[in-house]
């Protein structure tokens, strides 16, 4: 049985239901990621597992026990908010220490509690500080320190790096995943940032309007999304509005081009409407031989980026996009030139649910 | 833009001459009580009085209690409404300036009826039971002042991740107040303390009215009967007070753990 197991949480505040029906099992040690846009229900769902928020219906346990009904502070999780969370009145020391003095630890045991919690922080120097002289990263990290200095069953982090700059956002998501692994503990993160939750995660939860999209490994989420939601919010993609005209042999036609999936169209019967998903990575300029798929269209729009040029290619209805790199040598293509883009059958990625 | 200048020093001047005149042509009085030359034999008269001890102390000490009780039924009041019931605020922040309304006369006549010794609950009955009566008349009055401060330092506070933080850490009802909200608003808690004290100190009506010892009936008593103590004492009535802005200040620019 999973460690930390949602079973079909609801929530509803007053007429609108924030979470609808959530199931998700982690297992011990697991980092598992929320994402999802803003308003999704990825802050509810993680105020529900702390106890800020009661569930309308469904259960939560934890290491196989209920924990729907019980109050935060007996629950032993510890949490990491966005931002400004320390308490301003006492020291970095005193803070990581809150905790352990509400448990009513000895003197001794806190000191070297603390001390350990610094180091694995690696900020011993900040000890006697207050948080207003600290750097929001180091903010951060000393909030990561409290709430892990009580030993929490499962730690919960919502949105900890969105406060911070670009640059200390990807060191400090190094060292969070670090001391999660050091550390081995159960941890849900939550973030709207697809970067973040893909070079994170041992698992990505994709969710959309309080319901989860998708569940599946950072691999599995960008390579095969399962929905238009997924692959559309989870990196950058093209898609291709078609109709299936030999659901057997996978073949669909866009825009009065027929291209031939690898993958199949099970179920579907000819003259169905459905969408087609390619990265753009999996698309080459020019024709290719053999079972490659091609289709034609007039070059749009033309992104100089430096290293990468990214082109835009538009045949009747549909457009996509595709990156090349950039040769010193070598002129970029211009607007309104015929150009022909490749791709293989096994870069098709068929989407669920009706196009719109 | 020069002349935008103008307009605000003849207010400033205006306002200070208003002010400053009477205060110290009252202290200039006060020196004269030895014929001929300045001295502070009217400060040293006035101090040197067992009345202005004993009233002064008496005060000093309902304003204590008045600041106490004020905090633990403030602080807690101005917490929940912020964090639970949002909506509740108005009716509050209502209530809590009736009192500015409501003169004290009023209040302390209601209490005469509700309290006195024939009542179901005689707190007047006995000196002791008046004190208490006393304080939660002072703690009514001083409320309008309390509560604003108490509210506005919550507000520069982000109680709700605060107080989540410190739930999640295990922390208990009680000692999330005290531990972690009291310490973080505390500049708001002593500025609310000083003006409480300011009004306690000064305070006539009710004190007279209930007949208890207190600093203002003795300022009230020396001002009808004597001719220099009474502009001594109004200047150390104001020094008092400036005393407190003074140090309402004092702890503001002093707070650990906040920018300066
Ligand atoms: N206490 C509350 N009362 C009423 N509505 C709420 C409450 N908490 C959340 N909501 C609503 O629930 C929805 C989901 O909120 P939630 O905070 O879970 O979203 P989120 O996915 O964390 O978004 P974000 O990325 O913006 O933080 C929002 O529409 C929000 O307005
Ligand atoms: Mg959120």
């Amino acid at each position: 049985m999973a460690f930390l197991s949602i079973e079909r949480i609801t929530k509803t505040f007053g007429a609108t239901t924030t979470v609808k029906g959530v199931d998700l099992a982690v297992e011990r040690g697991e980092f598992v990621t929320l994402l999802g846009p803003s308003g999704c229900g990825k802050t509810t769902i993680l105020r529900m597992v702390a106890g800020f928020e009661t569930p309308s219906s469904g259960t939560i346990r934890i290491d196989g026990k209920d924990v729907t009904d019980l109050k935060p502070h007996q629950r032993k999780i510890g949490m990491v908010f966005q931002a400004y969370a320390l308490f301003p009145n006492m020291t970095v020391a005193d803070n990581i220490a809150f905790g352990l003095k509400v448990a009513r630890k000895n003197g001794a045991e806190i000191a070297s509690r603390v001390k350990e919690m610094l180091e694995l922080i690696k900020l011993p120097q900040v000890a006697e500080r207050y948080p207003y002289q600290l750097s929001g990263g180091q903010q951060q990290r000393v909030a990561l320190a409290r709430a892990l200095a009580i030993k929490p069953q499962i730690l919960l982090l919502d949105e900890p790096l969105s406060a911070l700059d670009a640059k200390i956002r990807v060191s400090l998501r190094d060292e969070i995943r670090a001391v999660q692994r050091q550390l081995g503990i159960t941890t849900i993160f939550v973030t709207h940032d697809q970067e973040e939750a893909l070079s994170m995660s041992d698992r990505v939860c994709v969710m959309s309007e309080g319901r989860i999209e998708q569940l599946g490994t950072p691999f599995e989420i960008y390579n095969y999304p399962k929905t238009r939601f997924v692959a559309s919010f989870v990196g950058t993609l093209n898609i291709l509005s078609g109709r299936v005209s030999d659901g057997a042999e996978g073949r669909i036609v866009v825009d009065g081009q027929e291209i031939v999936t690898s993958r199949g169209l099970n179920g579907a019967s000819t003259g169905d409407a459905l969408a087609v998903a390619l990265r753009p990575e999996a698309l080459s300029i020019g024709r290719a031989n053999g079972s490659s798929n091609n289709l034609e269209g007039t070059i749009d729009e033309v992104h100089f980026l430096g290293s990468v040029v990214r082109i835009r290619v538009r045949f009747k209805e549909s457009a996509v996009s595709l990156d090349t790199f950039n040769r010193p040598n070598a002129a970029p293509p211009e607007r309104g030139q015929p150009i022909t883009v490749n791709f293989g059958r096994e870069d098709i990625l068929v989407l669920e649910g009706a196009p719109n | 833009m020069k002349q935008s200048r103008f307009f605000p020093w003849i207010g400033f001047i205006f306002g200070a001459i208003y002010f400053l005149v009477p205060l110290i042509a009252t202290f200039e009085f006060s020196l004269r009580m030895q014929r001929g030359t300045y001295s502070f034999k009217a400060y040293q008269v006035v101090l040197a009085d067992p009345g202005f001890q004993a009233s002064f102390s008496y005060s000093a000490l309902i304003a204590l209690l008045t600041i106490i009780v004020g905090i633990a039924l403030v602080v807690p009041t101005a917490y929940l409404v912020q964090l639970k019931l949002p909506k509740l605020r108005p009716v509050v922040e209502f209530m809590t300036l009736l009192p500015l309304v409501v003169p004290a006369i009023v209040i302390v006549f209601g209490y005469l009826r509700m309290y006195n010794s024939s009542s179901w609950l005689p707190l007047t009955g006995s000196a002791r039971s008046t004190d208490l009566l006393l304080v939660f008349a002072y703690v009514t009055l001083s409320l309008p002042y309390m509560y604003r401060s108490v509210d506005t330092a919550l507000r520069t506070v982000d109680i709700r991740t605060l107080t989540e933080a410190a739930q999640s850490l295990g922390s208990s009802w009680p000692r999330i107040l005290i531990q972690v909200i009291l310490p973080n608003i505390r500049v708001g808690v002593l500025s609310g303390a000083f003006l409480t004290f300011a009004i306690v100190i000064g305070e006539f009506t009710i004190a007279s009215l209930l007949n208890r010892p207190a600093f203002g009936p003795y300022m009230q008593l020396i001002g009808a009967n004597r001719a220099y103590e009474p502009a001594a004492l109004a200047v150390i009535a104001f020094a008092i007070t400036w005393a407190c802005m003074g140090l309402i200040q004092l702890v503001a620019s002093f707070s650990p753990g906040q920018k300066r």
